[in-house]
């Protein structure tokens, strides 16, 4: 009987930590849609339901990682490497869909490997996925020697400009994964031990929880989502090319951070970064509905990453 | 003797939450005297002596230094008083030579309006105060090319460069081969003679006599004695240092009948041959200083440490354990020395601490039942009477002794055919201390073997059925229930 009477409060504390940001996100939405009424039509919000999807996929894999007390800096050029790979496959007459596994499974290897150097040789994950943010572009570009691949199959364009009952489909692909990720952090001793990994490395090994095992499902995890996002935006544009993603890493971690994931590692939720995607997506169209220049864009977002993570940091110590 | 005071300290308290670790503690130091300031772990040398470093500051009391009251703010401020306190872990940045270590913080300037680090003088300094300590090496050697002992000589010729008057030296033979220690009781001797005082802390009660001029005992936080250092005043000493008035209720008796664990030749980097047996309902105490292995021993057996050499079995059954996992799974647990760094994830809660080590044994398919976890949360909460809001609060928050609770819970929940419990009631409460007490007595009721290590030795004598005291890596005596005293205890360790 003490146990139930005591859930409610678990539930509302849960609720109250995204609830700041959730208001920011409605602010800013009615701020924007004040501003110009363009905002709030179906097709902009298409846009936005679009753009959320690309920034969260990598940002939920973004957020495991941080929360296990890693980082992946590699998302980004995956997402080129990925994109340009399955365009090759198909180019070459690979069926789309054994184009699509094999470039998940070589981007899960990815994944593996990262995975393996920072459990089993001790390397910083900055480091080992720094070295990938460089040579994954690099590969990409030599594959595709700086042209697009283009004359792709009509049926492989769904993927990124498809609508299911108007939803964009790439929105829907995040949906199904946003829901994976957050059983797996809510509902699973994986999960569980995730958040005790990076809370505290030593204490959860001496638990007897196999923190190498844990640590290196994130990196997996984050590199196949990436793979998806690649595949996604490859799609979109009808071409495999190897200039795309530039930056998305950053921006992934931005909206885990606005979104409440520490970056010391042990906190985070997926919900918290779901929003944290979406404020970055609506600020984005928004700068654009605005007509402000597309050059102060990254000012735009460097501050809001700033003011986002003080007024977290300035909240806990608070408390 | 020309008995001129440099250092007395009068009535000198400190308490922290919890713990009242000094208590009125006077201590005089003359000009050009070697004091050896002894005791127990716990008994308070370390935070009498980072008083008089500034690194905590007293309750009460006054100290009063070359005739003049001083109140060190922090180390610094009692460096350039001339207080220098060299720590078993050496403050040197290994990537700069000696010179510039000598006078880090305290270099030599040159120049008028911009006030350059004069090296030049730095480093012919250094070589007189190298010389002085006869120290073969050039100022310009690189500090981590130096071994042990020549570091702590750097560190020594640190203190000399600041113009110290007062050299505290914490264990700093404990490092140290046996000719390097007879090196440095060679400088002790020569700073001596420059009538330059040293505070010498250690636990090598040999040493203290073969060097030190008078010995002060310190106890429980209280000042229990002041000897000169004779040879013939061994035993005396011994006595002084235990002794403790701590009463613990002893464990009532427990059936005893199978031998579950065994331990054949365990070595590793720290530890040499050790074997023993554990029982079944037995709480075997493993008695020890500080760093004398006794941690290592019970790390190398549940696999947190690479064991390099050794046999354990289980149950008579021969068992590979090479990680923490492996141990968990056949029945054995830890409450390892630090619950805030090994022992919990403070920013979880209770309920999530609790569960931790049981929940793939719980839930096999991996998914979690919330209600079943909050069950068993609860049912040891209760059970451990856990001083907790709910189990949803974090464990941060929680004091010290309900924190260990925690720890024993998440192993209990798992229901452990061994549990070693290393330092249980550090730093807890004495209300707490007296539950886990009898905590560990109803575990041993209910079967479960359990190795104890304790720095107190009331609690290893009323708790254990047998006694292992460990000195340097080694096993030096196995003491039955009847046999065993505090000082025997203390003869062995310090061996």
């Amino acid at each position: 009987m003490k146990i139930k009477s005591n859930k409610p409060i678990k539930i509302r504390k849960f609720y109250f930590r995204e609830l700041n940001i959730l208001i920011a996100l409605i602010v800013l939405s009615v701020f924007i849609t004040v501003m110009n009424p363009k905002f709030i039509t179906p097709f902009n919000l298409q846009v936005v339901a679009r753009q959320i999807a690309i920034y969260g996929l990598l940002a939920i894999g973004e957020t495991l990682i941080i929360i296990g007390g890693g980082i992946d800096l590699s998302v980004g050029s995956l997402v080129a490497l990925t994109g340009v790979l399955v365009a090759l496959f198909m180019k070459n007459g690979i069926d789309m869909i054994i184009a699509i596994i094999l470039v998940l499974i070589i981007s899960s290897l990815i994944g593996l490997w990262h995975g393996f150097f920072v459990t089993k040789l001790n390397v910083p994950p900055f480091i080992i996925t720094l070295g990938t943010l460089t040579a994954a572009r690099g590969f990409a570009s030599v594959i595709t020697k700086g042209w697009p691949i283009i004359g792709l199959p009509e049926k492989f364009f769904f993927i990124g400009q498809g609508y299911i009952w108007g939803i964009p489909f790439p929105t829907l692909i995040f949906i199904a994964f946003a829901l994976l990720a957050f059983f797996i952090t809510k509902y699973t001793v994986l999960g569980r031990n995730l958040y005790a990994v990076g809370g505290n490395i030593e204490a959860a090994r001496l638990s007897g929880v196999d923190v190498d095992k844990v640590r290196i499902f994130t990196y997996v995890f984050s590199s196949f989502l990436a793979g998806i996002t690649g595949i996604i935006i490859a799609s979109r544009l009808s071409q495999g090319q190897a200039g795309v993603g530039g930056g998305y890493e950053l921006s992934a971690i931005a909206a885990a951070v606005i979104g409440g994931t520490s970056l010391s590692g042990g906190e985070g939720t997926i919900l918290g970064t779901v929003i944290g995607a979406s404020i970055m997506s609506v600020i984005h169209n928004g700068l654009i509905l605005l007509e402000i220049s597309s050059y102060w864009h990254d000012v735009v977002m460097g501050l809001v990453i700033v003011t986002a993570v003080t007024i977290d940091i300035w909240r806990k110590k608070k408390r | 003797m020309n008995q001129e005071l440099i250092l007395k300290m009068e009535k000198i308290s400190k308490s922290f939450p919890g713990v009242q670790a000094l208590s009125d503690v006077d201590l005089e130091v003359f000009k050009g005297e070697i004091l050896a300031l002894v005791g127990e772990n716990g008994a308070g040398k370390s935070t009498l002596m980072k008083i008089l470093t500034g690194v905590y500051q007293k309750d009460k009391g006054r100290i009063i230094f070359k005739g003049k009251e001083i109140n060190p703010q922090n180390p610094h401020e009692a460096q350039k008083l001339g207080i220098s306190i060299i720590y078993q872990e050496f403050n040197l940045a290994p990537n700069l030579d000696i010179a510039t270590n000598i006078f880090l913080g305290n270099e030599p300037r040159k120049g008028k309006i911009i006030k350059l680090f004069d090296y030049h003088k730095a480093f012919q300094e250094s070589y007189k105060l190298l010389n002085l300590l006869t120290l073969n090496l050039s100022p310009d050697t690189l500090v981590k090319d130096l071994t042990v002992a020549q570091q702590q000589m750097v560190e020594i010729a640190k203190a000399l460069a600041q113009k110290s008057e007062l050299i505290i030296m914490d264990e700093p033979t404990s490092a140290l081969a046996g000719k390097e220690v007879q090196k440095l009781f060679e400088i002790m001797k020569k700073l001596k003679e420059e009538r330059i005082s040293i505070i010498f802390i250690t636990h090598r009660l040999e040493e203290v006599f073969e060097i030190a001029d008078r010995i002060i005992v310190l106890r429980d936080g209280k000042r229990v004695g002041e000897l000169p250092a004779q040879k013939d005043k061994y035993d005396e000493v011994i006595k002084m240092m235990v002794g403790r008035e701590v009463s613990v209720a002893p464990k009532p008796p427990t059936k005893q009948d199978t031998i579950i664990l065994e331990v054949k030749n365990l070595s590793s980097k720290k530890i040499k041959n050790i074997s023993f047996y554990l029982k079944k309902g037995e709480v075997l105490g493993i008695a020890g200083l500080v760093g004398s292995g006794r941690t290592e021993i019970i790390r190398a057996i549940f696999g947190a440490d690479p064991k390099i050499y050794g046999e354990i079995y289980l149950d008579g059954k021969k068992v590979e354990i090479n990680s923490p996992k492996d141990a968990i799974k056949l029945g054995i647990g830890l409450v390892p020395e630090d619950r805030k760094l090994q022992g919990l994830i403070l920013n979880m809660a209770v309920f999530e601490n609790i569960s931790l080590a049981s929940l793939k044994y719980l839930f096999p398919n991996g998914i979690i039942k919330s209600a079943l976890e909050y069950t068993l949360a609860q049912k040891f909460v209760e059970k451990l009477q856990i001083k907790t809001p709910s189990i949803f609060q974090k464990v941060v928050n929680l004091s010290g002794g309900n924190q260990q609770k925690v720890v024993l819970a998440k192993w209990l929940a798992l229901r452990p055919k061994i549990l070693i419990l290393d330092e249980p009631t550090r730093g807890i409460d004495v209300g707490a201390k007296a539950e886990i007490h009898k905590l560990i007595g109803e575990m041993a009721k209910e079967g479960i073997g359990i190795i104890l290590i304790s720095s107190e030795l009331p609690e290893i004598l009323a708790l254990s059925d047998r006694i292992l005291v460990v000195s340097k890596g080694r096993i030096t005596a196995e003491l039955t229930k009847e046999e065993a005293t505090q000082e025997k205890i203390m003869q062995y360790a310090i061996i």
